[in-house]
């Protein structure tokens, strides 16, 4: 029987994607995507059908193993945030040449505003560079109708899509209707390509294959013109016509409450439909662009309309360069008169996050700059995760945050450079994601750096996901090389002030590189462990 | 009919709770339903909101715009004046008055209530105390929703005690009954005011 929920554009999302009969989700946690995985690892059909659900240790190896699956026939998909879409960057290029026999969606979830992210790159640009269609919701059930197309799509086209998600959808809850898990789809059985050739990228296979991919791309094309993802809206005044790429189509319908005066496009499916995006510029003379995140078709237009038609958007400075949209920005852009509510009050100080009382980390940074006090000359350099948190007062520990891995690696070429001491600092997950190779390169050099893995016992930013290396840190940089009496553990805990400062000076003293892993459990996940 | 609500509070007080029996009363409801959701970095100890907006009438946006909100919900009175320009001119305030001083420069609290004052319409309740007179000290979340009721208009009371009875139904009848109590001492309070 059909039925409603209430779900978040990521689990809509997940239910879609499990509906379409998949086969595998491989994902590394990420905002705002982690919810998708979660979703399916928590559904009755995943138990019942045996869908593989288990984290993956990063981005990168996610990729690979749902390409593997989609070489053998079944229906994959692979989830993470905006960035995680840099670590696998290789595969996922690479996966519009092998091209997909399994059906294959990589949702990647963007940031703009950057809520709990580095950056606020945008997806589509990626996906335009390695020829992929996109499919972009606005809305929740969107989001669920579209994964289930979506993966019909690249099996019929033989092609990756990827879901972009952006935080707004991926976080609000709506109403799905329509949903029945007795219609789920069948997975595939296994089967494997009937071109295989493609599937090995040597250059004359790929020079080959690179030609077709270019040629089925304008045939993605013309099924984004047809998709029912996107529509051109007639209106009565042509003094502008808005193309509402996503999300950014409910703002600019929550401005018109009784229906958009003007033409509409919006695009939802991606490459963009050049052939209505002409017939627009036909009626108007000036173009609204509305895109949640970078201004990818602002700046494309360009190339593409006659001469003469004006484009605004937040390449012209109609809505603002950077940042979410929401639906004053966008009201602002209609030239609507602007809203009001109450007077701001000055009163609110800021409330940034900050490290739960009793964690771990917490008590680690204290007894690090305890022991870098007397090293005025070090530096420390730290790693994306909950502890990134210790560089806001009254902490204060470290210098440098990139990405992820690049505390052991950076820490390693300014030691080079001749810093000293280098003290690197990196989660437990973060340090099995990207931070192992760099260990490697380190002991290879015999470089002189101390690497601190604060080892919670999980993923703890994202909610407390497992982590890869639980249990085995100290055989990992063992096995990479590292001496065992160089490999020292510690619990951070105030009473072990003393004794932790020394473990960290004398790892400091030593003109090599050692590893001190201070490892407590994650106050969340104990409390939650402690509720069972 | 429409309900724009911001829920306001510190990451780990519980605003998401009140969204969620909102949301399914307003499911029960055939109501249409848009809930906006922070979740990751801000959760620890941050500012955190929810913009939840109820309407007999298809939602567009996630957010709400700026004056849009009929009422914010705050477990934090500092935190309920963060929103204020989201606030309609003759929007209701509903705020718990206990203050969540994690931070170093938290304002005196004679500026906060002084500028809580100065809102037209505004409910001011220790939802904690209360909480706790009603042997349900984890429940100051749903004191404050209680005491929205009052002006949610949109969903009777009933539906929303509703709501609370699914919502914390497989935790026990000893905790719906909790909750329930809870609810409607800040019903009670408000519509008093």
């Amino acid at each position: 029987m059909s039925q409603k929920q209430l779900l978040l554009g990521d689990e809509a999302l997940a239910l879609g994607a499990l509906h379409a009969g998949l086969s595998g989700v491989y994902a590394y946690p990420g905002t705002p995507s982690t919810e998708i995985t979660e979703y399916i690892q928590g559904h009755p059909l995943t138990a019942e059908r045996g869908v593989h659900c288990r984290w993956s240790v990063n981005e990168k190896t996610a990729m690979e193993e749902a390409l593997g699956m989609s070489f053998a026939g079944k229906r994959s998909l692979v989830c993470f945030k905006h960035v995680g879409l840099n670590v696998c960057a290789d595969p996922f290029m690479g996966s519009a040449v092998t091209g997909a026999n399994g059906g294959l969606v990589i949702a990647s979830c963007d940031d703009p505003s950057m809520h709990s992210s580095q950056n606020e790159q945008d997806s589509r640009f990626y996906a335009s560079f390695a020829l992929i269609p996109v499919f972009e919701p606005s809305s929740q059930q969107e989001a669920y109708e579209m994964a289930r197309e979506a993966f019909d799509y690249s099996e019929s086209r033989g092609i990756p899509v990827m879901m972009r998600l952006t935080t707004r959808l991926s976080h609000s809850r709506s109403i799905v209707e329509g949903i029945d898990n007795s219609a789920a789809r069948t997975p595939n059985e296994m089967h494997f390509p009937a071109n295989e050739v493609q599937w090995c990228t040597l250059p004359v296979n790929a020079r080959k294959r690179y030609r077709q991919l270019i040629k089925d791309y304008a045939g993605f094309e013309e099924d984004a013109v047809k998709s029912r993802f996107n529509s051109l809206t007639e209106g009565p005044d042509k003094s502008l016509g808005v193309i509402a790429c996503g999300i950014a189509y409910n703002y600019l319908m929550e401005n018109f409450p009784d229906g958009c005066p003007f033409p509409v496009l919006k695009i939802s499916q991606y490459p963009f439909p050049k052939e209505l995006i002409l017939k627009l510029a036909g009626m108007c003379k000036r173009i609204l662009v509305l895109e949640e995140g970078q201004p990818l078709l602002e700046e494309r237009l360009r190339g593409i309309l006659p001469h003469g038609v004006e484009i605004l958007g937040r390449l012209s400075g109609a809505l603002p360069r950077t940042g979410e949209l929401s639906p004053d920005p966008v009201r602002k852009a209609l030239g609507l008169p602007e809203r009001e509510g109450c007077a701001p009050s000055e009163v609110p100080a800021p409330r940034p996050p900050a490290l739960c009382q009793g964690c771990g980390h917490r008590d680690f940074f204290t007894a690090l700059n305890a022991v870098m006090k007397n090293y005025p000359k070090g530096k420390v350099f730290s790693d994306i995760g909950c502890y990134t948190l210790g560089w806001l007062p009254p902490f204060e520990s470290f210098t440098t945050c990139v990405e992820m891995g690049a505390s052991v690696t950076m820490a390693q070429g300014s030691a080079f450079s001749g810093l000293y001491p280098a003290v690197a600092v990196i989660g437990d997950s973060t340090f099995t994601h990207s931070g192992m190779t760099g260990l490697l390169d380190a002991v290879n050099e015999k470089s002189d750096i101390l690497v601190c893995i604060s080892d919670n016992l999980t993923t703890g930013m994202t909610g407390g996901q497992d982590s890869a290396g639980t249990g085995r840190l100290e055989a990992i940089c063992e096995g990479l090389g590292v001496p065992k009496e160089h490999i020292r553990t510690i619990v951070p805990l105030p009473v072990n002030y003393p004794e932790m400062e020394r473990v960290i000076r004398e790892e400091i003293e030593y003109h090599g590189v050692s590893v001190i892993i201070s490892r407590r459990e994650c106050i969340q996940t104990a409390k939650r462990h402690a509720k069972k | 009919m429409k309900r724009d609500i911001i829920l306001a509070g510190v990451g780990g007080q519980g605003i998401l709770s009140i969204a969620t029996v909102i949301g399914s009363a307003a499911l029960e409801q055939n109501l249409s339903l848009k809930q906006a959701e922070v979740h990751g970095m801000s959760q620890r100890g941050g500012d955190v909101q929810s913009h939840l907006r109820l309407s007999d009438a298809p939602i567009h946006s996630d957010l709400i715009p700026l004056g849009g909100a009929d009422i914010i919900i705050s477990m934090e009175p500092m935190e309920a004046l963060r929103y204020l320009p989201f606030l309609a001119k003759d929007g209701w305030i509903i705020t718990n008055t206990v203050p969540l001083k994690n931070i170093p420069n938290y304002p005196e609290m004679e500026e906060v209530e002084k500028a809580l004052a100065k809102v037209k319409n505004l409910v001011a309740l220790d939802a904690e105390a209360m909480a706790k007179a009603v042997q349900s000290p984890r429940s100051a979340n749903m004191v404050l929703l209680g005491a929205s009721a009052a002006v949610m208009k949109i969903l009777e009371p009933e539906k929303l005690r509703d709501g609370i009875r699914r919502i914390f139904a497989r935790k026990g009848d000893a905790i719906v009954d909790a909750n329930l109590k809870a609810f409607d001492a800040g019903l009670e309070f408000s519509r008093k005011q």
